[in-house]
């Protein structure tokens, strides 16, 4: 390895020699052989790479579903499949990315790998309750499917009462029970975490020396703990009214069709964060080891996903603003709103102000980093729109909705993903991706990206409502140049499978610590040992402290020579 | 270079038709719009600003540049400005968007009141004089008109882009809104809250017309039957005139009047009579108890339709004076014949 290199290189890229390199002998991977050793695995990084097959595999079936809505709206007339055909793509499509992608994504499979070993545990603190997350993932996404193969549910992923109740003859209840399951797989995945990062910290690790990635899902584990249980009784109490009829939200009965809204969204609005503080903590990591620099104003930083985590409980009814709740409780909320706004504009901030006298490279994983930037500082706006009382009356339930959420739960979340997979690929897997075409896949996703839902924005404000099977002819263009961007966005999505499967066995192998980074989990073998550590470190430094690395990388190389 | 006809359609269409934003048809339009572009000025400054930076130091600080680099631990300074100008901005967008708000929803009150019943899938609109309308309202320019909403079935919502309103139609609660048309023309209608199979068709239009031209299809368009006829056919029908007779002895309140009153109920609370009252209190009558009247009221879920309703609270709304209740109750005593309304009378 050389250390000072006589030309700077654009890259901070260091892999060990290919002609000696190879994997270590001993690593999770290998440390068992056979089905049954990754079935009934306790170990946190099989269960995660288990995760990350199954998540995939749902992302692509959700996928598709999205595929063909932009196909059937490529034209005005419903000419593709009937109307019912099509209120079926839409619900699957959204129940498969929300609660099988988008919730699990970055907490089930990085979070899951990782947090332990930036703490300086063996394991999470319930490796059983670990596993059993996944099989009750599993069961619900099995659930989820047998509800399609059956014929399909077209209730909406938001399961709207009485509609869901009273008015549907498809599999409600099985895809209920679907979300309902998933959701403990949710809930166990958070108690997890919490409670990991409570006892487990290796000694030296405390809250303020750990990386902002543990942070992140901390303050999403909080959400994910507190807030499914409201989705889970009010799963429930759907069943309930549509077997025996309790009337708890049937007006005729007494009931109130809002109630449902209220619980729905109880837990559905902390979920977008769920989904997205996760990424927030991907960004993190990525921004900084790519500019070599400590995360400015770490502290504003890891408050401010616990702001976000707190005040994300008390703003669901902006989602009601319209619904008849009373002008007065629809004024705090919007007010509320605007609050949870700030946390994000301060992220925004604070990672941009870590570029700021760094010595910043551009591999693959900074570019979907800069991409989520962009993207979520859009997303995040558009949503201080629908945020705002008035201007929400005329775009709520239109395609301006549409955009916004897209563009912070894919253009943010799917892009924090993305760079996550990628920064932490050699760690997971020992080996390389391919950094050209990765590269022109992230920017063909960005092109996509921007290509399907900019449109949607305008659509939005013309009036087109979503969930529409049929739209007037003066909407077709907006719609054409939408699902001509679904496509490049699909060419992106396809391109990273294809190349990281290609890496498993050609990829070049990537070493203890490639990017140079300061986490504890670059400091060990990639891929680690089932134990993650030979001994259990002791930690002396703060996060990102890039001059201890190099003192270290200094003192190792005089050791060795 | 070739282009493919197909592309160059497209683009002919989209320079000849395709607009960025839905006319201005209604006097809350402007205000809308106005909000709109200044979020939009908000957003675009902001993704300026972010985009500058992030370009900004990559061009200063990349690694060819800047191959070491400088560790910045914060700025209390920097970090306060940057959670205080976003703030500002919020809460601007905060009171300007409740102002706007506070004028959708509160309608004035010389407002006109059409009835809107949304069903699966279609749009009753129901006029004061007796038009009857699906899947299309006509209303006259240069006027306040208030729509009063309620679903049949399930959750709906009433959309008119051009106008800048929406609103959800609830089943078993009345939603309002209001707008003033002032460009005669006819604007998309949308239902915008998914409802079943059929949501995408449950579409429409609104036809805004001179005063002068509303006033001629008002005159085309009647049944014959203003809403309020209909409702004292039915009450009468119902026998709620046996009861609320408005005789001194009467087991039910008296009603002439009755409607925008405060009422004291049983239970010690205030009521005020308005629409949503009245129809709860007929759905639902042993939670609505006048104080000093027995509970003796039967329901009648389920037995008059949410049109029926409609007709009935019309009725109540006009009933100023008991004299053709009691007419009819000596009517239908002497010949037990349905009761009809005098207007109604064939020769």
């Amino acid at each position: 390895m050389s250390t000072a290199p006589i030309a700077i290189s654009n890259t901070i890229l260091t892999l060990p020699d290919q002609s000696t390199a190879t994997l270590p002998k001993r690593n999770y991977i290998n440390a068992e052989h056979g089905i049954l050793s990754w079935l009934l695995t306790g170990d946190h990084k099989r269960i995660a790479m288990l995760y990350l097959f199954s998540i995939t595999f749902f992302f692509f079936i959700g996928g598709a579903f999205a595929g063909l809505i932009r196909l059937e709206l490529l034209t005005p007339m419903p000419d593709l499949v009937a109307s019912d055909t099509y209120n079926k793509f839409f619900t699957m499509h959204g129940i498969i990315m929300i609660f099988l992608f988008l919730v699990p994504s970055v907490p089930a499979t990085l979070g899951n790998f990782l947090i332990p070993i930036m703490i300086g545990a063996k394991d999470l603190a319930f490796p059983k309750i670990n596993l059993l997350s996944w099989y009750l993932y599993l069961i619900g996404g099995t659930l989820t499917l047998a509800a399609l193969v059956l014929g399909g549910v077209d209730t909406g992923w938001t399961f709207t009462t009485p509609l869901s109740t009273h008015y549907l003859n498809t599999h409600v209840l099985t895809a209920a029970t679907a979300i309902f399951i998933a959701g403990f797989s949710s809930i166990f995945t958070g108690l997890n975490f919490i409670v990991t990062i409570h006892r487990m910290r290796a000694p030296g690790m405390t809250w303020f020396r750990m990386p902002l990635f543990c942070w992140s899902n901390y303050a999403a584990s909080i959400l994910m703990v507190l807030g499914t249980p409201v989705l889970a009784i009010a799963i429930v109490l759907v069943a309930l009214e549509r077997t025996i009829g309790i009337g708890v939200f049937d007006p005729a009965k007494g009931g109130d069709p809002l109630l449902f809204q209220h619980l729905f969204w109880f837990y559905s609005h902390p979920a977008v964060y769920i989904m997205i503080l996760p990424g927030m903590g991907v960004i993190s990591e990525v921004i900084s080891t790519f500019s070599r620099k400590r995360v400015f104003g770490y502290t504003a930083v890891a408050f401010s996903s616990v702001a976000i985590a707190l005040f994300g409980f008390f703003v669901w009814a902006h989602h009601m603003f319209i619904m008849g709740v009373s002008n007065y409780s629809a004024l705090v909320f919007s007010l509320l709103t605007m609050l949870v706004a700030v946390p994000s504009a301060i992220k925004i901030f604070n990672w941009a102000f870590t570029l700021q006298k760094g010595s910043i490279t551009f591999e693959t994983p900074m570019l979907y980093a800069f991409g989520f930037m962009g993207l979520f500082t859009i997303g995040g706006l558009t949503g201080v729109f629908l945020g705002s009382l008035g201007m929400d009356i005329h775009l709520t339930e239109t395609y301006f909705i549409v955009a916004h959420f897209h563009f912070v739960m894919v253009g943010g979340m799917l892009m924090a993903f993305l760079a996550g997979v990628h920064f932490w690929w050699p760690k997971l897997t020992g080996r390389m991706y391919p950094e050209g075409i990765s590269k022109l896949a992230a920017v063909v996703t960005f092109i996509g990206f921007n290509l399907t839902f900019l449109p949607q924005f305008i659509l939005g404000y013309l009036g087109m409502p979503r969930r529409y099977h049929a739209y007037p002819v003066d909407y077709q263009v907006l719609n054409v140049l939408s699902t001509a961007g679904a496509t490049v966005l699909g060419v992106g999505y396809m391109l990273p499978i294809l190349y990281l499967g290609w890496s498993l066995k050609y990829g070049a192998i990537a070493g203890d610590n490639p990017w140079q980074a300061t986490g504890l989990e670059w400091q060990i073998q990639s891929p680690p040992l089932t134990e993650n550590f030979t001994e259990i470190p002791i930690v002396d430094y703060e996060a990102y402290d890039y001059e201890w690395l190099e003192k270290k990388q200094k003192e190792q190389v005089t050791t060795v020579g | 270079m070739h282009i493919s006809p197909v592309l160059w359609q497209f683009l002919v269409k989209w320079l000849h038709s395709s607009s960025l934003f839905p006319a201005e048809a209604s006097t809350i339009a402007p205000y809308m719009d106005a909000l709109y572009f200044f979020l939009l000025l908000i957003t675009i400054i902001g993704i300026v600003l972010v985009g500058a930076l992030l370009i900004g130091f990559s061009l200063r600080y990349r690694r060819v540049k800047n191959p070491v680099a400088t560790q910045v631990e914060g700025s209390t300074l920097l970090e306060a400005t940057w959670t205080i100008i976003p703030l500002a901005l919020f809460l601007v967008c905060f009171v300007w968007g409740a102002l706007l708000y506070f004028r959708i929803y509160n309608p004035p009150a010389n407002a006109m009141n059409i009835y809107i019943v949304g069903k699966q899938w279609m749009w009753k609109a129901e006029h004061p004089g007796g038009q009857h309308e699906i899947n299309a309202l006509h209303v006259p320019t240069g006027r306040p008109v208030q729509l009063t909403m309620i679903s049949q079935d399930v959750f709906h919502s009433y959309s008119i882009p051009e106008f800048r309103v929406k609103r959800e139609v609830i089943p078993g609660r009345y939603t309002t809104v209001w707008f003033n048309a002032t460009e005669p023309g006819t604007y998309h209608l949308f239902c915008t809250q998914y409802c079943g199979t059929q949501h995408s068709g449950m579409i429409g239009e609104v036809v805004a017309m001179t005063p002068a031209d509303y006033e001629k299809w008002t005159q085309q368009s009647t049944s014959g039957m203003s809403l309020a006829q209909n409702g004292e056919r039915l009450f009468a029908s119902l026998g709620c005139n046996a009861c609320h007779s408005g005789n001194a002895a009467a087991r039910g309140p008296n009603l002439a009047g009755v409607f925008g009153s405060k009422l004291t109920l049983a239970n010690g609370n205030q009521a005020l009579v308005n629409e949503a009252y009245l129809r709860d209190a007929i759905l639902n009558p042993s939670q609505h108890i006048t104080a000093g009247f027995a509970p003796i009221m039967p329901t009648y879920q389920g037995q008059i339709s949410e049109d029926g309703l409609i007709d009935i609270i019309e009725y109540i709304k006009t009933l100023q004076t008991n004299y053709r209740v009691q007419q009819t109750n000596v009517t239908s005593q002497s010949n037990q014949a349905a009761p009809t309304t005098p207007e109604m009378v064939k020769p």
